[in-house]
Parts: structure tokens; sequence; C-alpha cells
């Protein structure tokens, strides 16, 4: 038995020092020298204050705000633990809808939010709920289709607006990789820099 | 052919030209790692062996090697349970969070020592610092590692020429896990982190949205467990939606190179095997067989995520796809290759959410965790999963032709095949049975959330993806009950040890055998004949076992949203 309980317990021991201990915290501490605003989370600063992090979307509601994504994250309900409300774009607990293909309240949910924004057809994914509930960007498209509402909502030019939604458009990753998107919260921030 | 396709398409062979590039040298590294060639932390592994005391050294038996992974894969499960349940007590634990109930503790523990990496938890609200540092980053390294360890025994017993043993388990564990994921590990993590992705031990920070509200953002030490998730094939996120969270895959760069990782060390293994039996033709033919199925199973999803959900027509504006579920920033193409990467290896990382998949793209999905994650597969054990294939087909062309069937240069007989056909076993019984027993006890109806055909295709995809060792879920699916945490960690085990075992003992029992010089007669092995051989015996046996139950779930739901139906 001894044969292989001690080598079993011994490099489990070890390995969990090394790899388990050890490593992560090398890569933090080697993180947090190299890159010390990523590891911490990317967070914005505006106004002398934490507003969030530049990868983590955030709830917008106001008409003086691009919207992003329809969120399903939820939270604890403070009457009851055992239920959850919701709480669209809680960072402290991603989840998607899950709901599949063939849901009867997924195509509610769609209708519902086409038909808040005037009818359709809409770009996809402005009434389709993110994989994380936290998605921090929206497609030009979505960016655009939102333009006339935010500008009228902050009484500035459309053209304005769109101009500041060109600059806040990113290209695929070395012009091949990934898909064109719009920060929803660094576009807002430039809106606010605008015209508060 | 549209400017996004047209993109999809070049971003698609990009991937492929840049991992086969990966694998082929990596397949070299490897080989020479797991030949004694490669010694240059020699002292380390001194260390690590010596303490380790006796039986460290010598080349086992078949029975012996199975013997230590047995007893290293029991203890890693003892003390993963442990620091789960008892959380509360342990310490780099800013949350506070409480000890896991046992069945939670039971399943979590079998997933991570098994490679699975199922989540029946969610990480940012139930584990610690120290239970996702200790607990879960030491186990996605040393699954990994044993995954490595058998592939490099079976390679090492099938090259043999009558010899007892197939190498030393200890040893080969502790190369793999210093030689290769270490030092392949921190060179990600950095990497990551570069990009953006966060490694600290603060547990979150808090901000006052734009709007006023207040917003708690979870953080963590994710970099590092990314890094090794994905390269380990572990797949166990950091974050509850894993890498379809923003903080766990920031961009396109983290996706691209994630998903590299993902079949980086699966795909070398094929190369490796090649250098190892003295034959590299015959680890570029199982690459050609693994890779033509991932291409054809990456297509179909891709095709089925691009047309969209018909649900959806004429309310959204067509061109986008089937995006419920998924991230701007990926896409449908990063999401469906990512889909089909990670289903074909035994990873089960996610970033999209394959509940909300179309149909047939979750479909695709679900099979190719049902062909018994031989698709490159898990590092390592898709090697040898796919060896126990090799060896049927071989055994069935024998039998066309009326000839002992001989694989390089061995003959190949009663007892082996026995042992690869009783492998056949394992996706049914992990799959087909345990599933029918929960529809049977009512189990299954309790945990699913969507009705209709869906709701089974939630209960296959559970089962087929603990019992595949993936991980990856059609989240819906409550998995974290008392029933269903004990009865797929049963399915996870059988999926682990079910195939290990017999892939051991074949490979103790070729090892034994003398090697025949080829002759005219001889099969070759290596040729596209031989692959396209392989590719019908795992496809027939794969929809034989599955196409009837298949047709119940996904095939049923298509059926029916043509139709305009929802449930």
């Amino acid at each position: 038995m001894n044969t292989y309980a001690r080598p079993a317990l011994v490099l489990l021991l070890l390995f969990t020092a090394l790899t388990g201990l050890a490593y992560p915290l090398a890569v933090t501490g080697l993180a947090q020298a190299a890159f010390p605003r990523a590891a911490n989370g990317s967070v914005v600063e505006a106004g002398g204050r934490i507003v969030g992090s530049r990868l983590v979307g955030q709830s917008f509601t106001s008409e003086r705000y691009f919207h992003g994504r329809p969120s399903a994250t939820t939270a604890p309900d403070p009457l009851d633990p055992a239920k959850s409300l919701e709480s669209p774009y809680n960072a402290a607990s991603s989840s998607g809808s899950n709901l599949g293909p063939s849901s009867a309240a997924l195509a509610e949910a769609v209708k519902a939010r086409v038909a808040a924004l005037g009818g359709g057809p809409v770009p996809a994914d402005l009434v389709t709920g993110s994989a994380s509930g936290l998605d921090p960007d929206i497609t030009p498209a979505a960016a655009a289709f939102q333009v006339m509402r935010v500008a009228r909502a902050r009484g500035i030019d459309e053209a304005q607006v769109r101009t500041l939604v060109r600059r806040n458009t990113m290209g695929r990753a070395l012009g091949l990789l990934g898909e064109p998107r719009v920060n929803v919260l660094a576009l807002n921030l430039a809106l606010d820099a605008l015209k508060p | 052919m549209g400017m996004g396709m047209t993109s999809d398409l070049i971003q698609f062979a990009l991937y492929l030209a840049v991992l086969t590039a990966i694998a082929l040298p990596l397949g070299a590294y490897m080989a020479a790692v797991f030949t004694d060639k490669v010694r240059f932390l020699a002292p380390v592994e001194r260390a690590l062996l010596g303490a380790a005391g006796a039986g460290t050294v010598e080349s086992q038996r078949w029975t012996g090697y199975a013997l230590a992974l047995l007893a290293f894969n029991g203890a890693g499960f003892a003390l993963l349970f442990t620091i789960l349940v008892l959380q509360g007590y342990l310490p780099l634990n800013p949350q506070g969070f409480e000890g896991l109930a046992a069945p939670l503790a039971f399943n979590t523990a079998i997933s991570f020592v098994t490679n699975t990496n199922w989540q029946a938890y969610g990480g940012e609200t139930t584990l610690s610092n120290f239970s996702q540092m200790a607990g879960l980053t030491t186990q996605n390294f040393l699954s990994a590692a044993t995954g490595m360890a058998v592939a490099a025994a079976v390679a090492r017993g099938f090259a043999a020429r009558q010899a007892r043993t197939i190498g030393n388990f200890w040893a080969d564990l502790v190369r793999a896990t210093l030689y290769v994921l270490m030092p392949g590990a921190v060179l990600l993590a950095l990497v990551f982190v570069a990009f953006g992705m966060p490694q600290t031990l603060a547990a979150a920070f808090d901000a006052t949205t734009l709007e006023g509200a207040r917003q708690t953002i979870a953080l963590g030490p994710v970099a590092s467990q990314v890094a090794i998730k994905q390269l380990g094939t572990n797949g166990g996120g950091f974050f509850n939606v894993n890498s379809a969270h923003p903080l766990e895959n920031p961009d396109a760069i983290t996706n691209f190179l994630s998903t590299l990782a993902i079949l980086a060390l699966p795909a070398a293994f094929c190369f490796t095997y090649g250098r190892m039996v003295g034959d590299r033709r015959q680890g570029r033919a199982l690459f050609a067989a693994m890779a033509l199925l991932f291409v054809a199973g990456f297509a179909a999803i891709y095709a089925a995520e691009a047309a969209g959900n018909p649900q959806q027509a004429g309310l959204v504006i067509a061109g986008a796809g089937n995006m419920e579920g998924k991230e701007v920033r990926f896409g449908v193409l990063g999401s469906s290759l990512w889909a089909a990467a990670t289903t074909a290896a035994s990873n089960g990382s996610v970033n999209a959410m394959h509940d909300s998949f179309t149909s047939l793209g979750g479909l695709v999905a679900m099979l190719n965790m049902q062909l018994g994650e031989v698709v490159f597969g898990g590092a390592g054990v898709g090697l040898t999963g796919m060896l126990l294939f090799v060896i049927l087909t071989v055994f069935l062309a024998g039998l066309m032709v009326g000839r002992t069937p001989e694989y390089l240069g061995k003959k190949i007989e009663a007892r082996e095949i026995k042992l690869a056909a009783l492998t056949l076993l394992v996706m049914p019984l992990g799959v087909l049975v345990l599933a029918a027993l929960s529809i049977a006890a009512g189990t299954a109806a309790a945990s699913v959330q969507d009705a209709g055909p869906h709701g089974l295709s939630e209960l296959l995809y559970a089962y087929s993806s603990a019992t595949g060792n993936n991980g990856s879920a059609f989240a819906g699916f409550s998995a974290n009950t008392a029933w269903h945490d004990t009865f797929l960690g049963i399915a996870m085990m059988l999926g682990r040890f079910g195939y290990i075992i017999p892939i051991l003992a074949i490979a103790g029992s070729l090892a034994a055998k003398k090697t025949a010089a080829a002759t005219a007669g001889t099969f070759p092995t290596h040729g596209a004949l031989f692959v396209a051989l392989l590719l019908a015996t795992i496809l027939i046996i794969g929809a034989l076992t599955f196409l009837p139950v298949l047709a119940l779930g996904p095939i049923a739901e298509q059926v029916s949203l043509l139709a305009g139906r929802t449930f």
C-alpha cells in the first residue's frame, strides 16, 4: 500500500503548494507589477469617482444614454434569499438567460423588446440577452439605431453624436479577429464629456 | 457571400493554420519530454520524486501504473472535497463564503479530479479564493497531467517490443506538470493579463454607475485559473458564465488565444504519439481524422447559428444570426468556433450559452461529446480514446479481408478487442441509462428549465457532458440537486476511468507482444483509406447509439420551430 499511498500524498501536497499557491501568487505578483490597471479590473474613473470597469457593461435606462443589451442577471431577494429578483448587469453574479431557441418566454421577450423600440426589424443584439448579462458592447448598427433618440434627449446635433459613435467604434483586432463593436460605457462617458 | 462571412472564413482558416503550427513543435517537444530527452529541470524533478519516496523511478507494469494513477486521483478527490466542505474555516476567503454542502462538494471534487470541470456551483457566488486556487487550480494541473501521463504510457506500450512495463506514473506526472503545463500556464496567464484579464487577491470593487446605481464588480485571481483551464482541457471557469464573462475573456485576442489553447495539447499529442511509436505518419493520420471531424462540426454549428432563430424573423435585422446568449465581441463566428472546439476537446469552457444555441447548433455540440471525446478530446485522453477506435477499425478491416488484424506490427487479438469493445459501453451507460433513470425517477423534469423537446436536450446535454468529461452545460438545467450531483458524479467517474483503465490494459498487453515487420499483406494504418474507415467507425457507432434520442430532443425541436411552435 505504501508503494502508492506515500507518493500519492506527498506529490499531491507538494503540487498543491506549487500549482495551487505558488503559481497563482507568482502570477499575481508579476501581473500586479507589470499590468496593474488590467490586473485590478480596468477601473474607469470620472470626476474623481469610480464609475465602473472598462470591460464590464452597466445598466443604462435613461433616454440621454446609449443602452446596452438586455441582461438576465439576478440578485437574491432581500426579503427571501431563496428567491431571486431581476437585477440587470449585476457584476457580482454573471448569468445568461439560458432560454432555448423554442422557448415561448424568449419569443415573447424579444417581441416585447422590439415593440418597446417602436417595431422591427431592429438590430438583433438590442433585443437578445447576452451570454454573461454583462456584455459591455453593442454592434455599430445598434449604436446607429439609437443616435436620433440620444441626440433629441440631449438637445444636440445628430451629426455630433454620430461622430462620437464613430470615434468609439472599435474595429476587429489586428483588422482580422472578432467583431466590430462599440463600448457603451466609453461612448456614454464621451457624451457626458461633450455636454454633461 | 457577404463581407461578414468572408471575414468569418478567414478567421477560421487562420485558426486552423495557427493551431497546426503550434501543435507540430509542441508535439515534438512533448515526445522529447516523455522519452527523457528534455531534462533541464532535473534537479526539481529529483527533489519532488525523492520526497515522494520509493517506487517513483522504475518502470511499472500497466497494473502498477493504473494503481498509482487511481491512488493519486483518489487522494486528490479527498483533499479537494475536504477543502470545499471546510472552506468557511480556511484562509483567503474575503467574502466569507461557507463550506459547500456534501453533494455539491462531492460533485465538484469528482468534476475537477476527472478533468471534467462541470460547474454545479456559481464561481463568484460560492467559492473563496483559496478554494479556487489551492483546490480547483491544483486539480486543473493535476487532472490534465494525469491524462497526459496516460497518453505517454500508452504510446510507450504500443512502441515497446516484448516489454513488461510501460513507464512510471509518478515520473510522467511530474514531467507533464513541470515541462509542459506550468511554463505554458505562466506564459499564457501573463499574456491574458496584458490583454485585460484581472489577477488580484481582491474579491471585488464597487462603482457608482453613470446613472448613479451601485455596481459591485467581482474580481479575483482570474488569469491564472483561466490559463490552465484552457491549456489543460479543464474548462472550469472563475465566473459563473465562464469565458463569456468580459473579465474572463475581454476581447478578440484573448478569445483567439483561448480557443487555440483549448485544442493545442490534444492536437499536439497526435504528433507526440507519432514520434514516440517511431512512425510519424501514424500521428499525422490521427490528426487528419480528428481535424476532419472538427471542421465538419464547426461548419454545422456555424451554419446553424448564422441562420439565426426562425422565431425572430422579421423582428430583427437579418444577417446577425442567433445572438441570444452570445457576446457582441465574439459574434457568431467566435462563439461557434469556440463551441466546436470546446466540445470536440473535452474542455467544456464556454464563451456563449450553449442552451440558447439553435437546435442544430446544440445538437452538434452534444454529438461531439457523445462520440466519446475523440475529436482531439482531452489532454492525452483524447488521443488514447481515438486509439481505442483505431483498434476497433483495424479489427473491422481485418474481418473484411480475413486476416489477423495488426497495428504497428503487433497482432490485435481477442483480449485487446474485448477491452476496446467494453469501452463502447461507457457513453451509452453514462448518457442513456443514467438520463433514463433520472426521467423515470422524476428528477429530470424537476431540473429542466425549458418545456418541450428542449427540456430533454438539457438533460441529455448534462449527462453527455459529464460522461464525456467535458463540463460545458445547457446551463438552464438545475444540476445542483442531490440526485444530479450524485449521478452526474458517477457519470464523470465512469467516463474517466472507464476509458483509462482499459486503454492502459491494452497498452500493457501490446507492450508484451512481438513486433512483426510489415509485409505486402499488411494493411497500412496511415493512409487516406484507413482514415476514412476510422471516421466511418466513429460516426456509425456514435450515430447508432444516439440518433434515436437526438431525434426526440434537438431534431424534434427544430421541426417544431420550423412549424412555428414554441413551448
